[in-house]
């Protein structure tokens, strides 16, 4: 190396708008604190069933405010965005080798999918909604 | 075969003069066949001798001639000027120290590939005479598409995390590690994984996945790093939950 290289720092809390993918993956991550939030959402909610009738149903009511509903919309879509960038993202990490082939990648992500799409009726099935 | 003139925005900086980099407008008339680095090479040529770049093959083989093209991480000789229809910005590649212009220092990823032992390791060697180890056509295509890398550092211009910390490893070199790892005349596993599963490692990986976006030779670094994550996960459920430590 030379005696004078120039040294360029990245600055620490902008480097993401410097490129579109940086920010396609900074989006990917904050979706994480809505997913988190309604993780604590639901402990609150298993705190109120055990608090008893009473509390539980303050605490269904608390969930039909309009401040509720839009944070389930801006979570759901969350989570939507998070699962289906998870979801592609898999195939990059399994390498599946049947023989001297590799199963393709659309084959891993669209496994996925299914899987997905099948627990998600077995819960709302399991929730009594049909 | 038709002529452009290209309108170049070349970073310069010469450590003897500059504390800073500063760009340098240049307009030059090209073929619409060129490449970046065959314009870089007529400035030179033609117009300024003092503009120093790195280049050999001009084939996409050798990997001297990464710098940033309009921001993206490129080799030089790889990237058409008919794609780029407008003032074309040139910069030495992002994340490492300048030597001057567009000349980068490589110095970091050449100490860090060094450590994750980068070359088969035998526990016991075999005599010479017993012949060489044989490898079925299934067990190369294992390792065959990380053997690919030719170490042009794209993939560290573009790793976020890399830029951001600079103790990690890195994409190419991890790539690398796991190249061997996946290898069936390896037995070296072990010793990489020291180096490999820790929070210099796999581990300061935060799957951004640019790497693979970059890479000029499609190894898909990203896909190296994610499954050698899987496979520490595993080892580490092995040793901690299963009895006797899983052996």
């Amino acid at each position: 190396m030379s005696q004078k290289p120039l040294i360029r720092e990245v600055p620490p809390t902008s480097w993401y708008f410097r490129h579109p993918r940086y920010l396609r993956y900074m989006s990917r991550e904050v979706t994480s604190i809505f997913v988190g939030a309604y993780c604590v959402l639901l402990v609150f909610g298993l705190g109120a069933l055990a608090g008893g009738k009473e509390s539980y149903e303050s605490f269904l009511l608390a969930l039909q405010s309009p401040l509720s509903i839009a944070f389930h919309v801006l979570a759901f879509i969350a989570a939507l965005y998070h699962a289906t960038t998870w979801f592609n993202a898999t195939q990059v990490a399994m390498k599946i080798q049947i023989g001297e082939d590799f199963v393709p990648g659309s084959t891993i992500t669209g496994a996925h999918y299914v899987i997905w799409a099948v627990l998600s009726v077995i819960i709302i099935l399991l929730a009594g909604v049909f | 075969m038709k002529e452009r003139v290209i309108q170049l925005e070349v970073f310069r900086y010469n450590p003897d003069t500059d504390t800073e980099g500063h760009y340098q407008h240049y307009e030059v008339s090209c073929l619409e066949e060129w490449v970046v680095l065959d314009a870089l090479n007529k400035v030179k040529e033609t117009l300024d001798p003092t503009l120093n770049f790195r280049w050999s093959c001009h084939m996409a083989v050798c990997g001297s001639c990464g710098m940033m093209i309009n921001g993206e991480p490129k080799l030089a000789c790889h990237t058409f000027l008919r794609n780029y229809p407008g003032t074309i910005r040139v910069e030495p590649l992002v994340h490492f120290p300048v030597e001057r212009d567009l000349v980068t220092a490589p110095d970091d990823f050449m100490e860090k590939l060094k450590r994750v032992k980068p070359y088969i390791i035998r526990k016991q060697k075999q005599p010479i005479e017993q012949g060489e180890y044989k490898q079925t056509p299934k067990e190369l295509l294992r390792f065959r598409q990380y053997a690919m890398c030719i170490n042009c550092t794209l993939c560290y211009a573009a790793c976020p995390e890399y830029g951001l910390t600079k103790h990690f490893i890195g994409p190419a070199a991890l790539a690398l590690a796991h190249r061997y790892n996946q290898d069936s005349r390896d037995q070296g596993r072990d010793e990489r994984q020291e180096v490999v599963a820790t929070k210099e490692g796999i581990w300061e990986c935060t799957f951004v996945g640019a790497c693979s976006e970059v890479c000029p030779v499609h190894v898909d670094p990203a896909s190296a790093l994610q499954q050698m994550k899987i496979a520490s996960s595993f080892d580490w459920i092995k040793e901690h939950l299963l009895p006797g430590g899983g052996k």
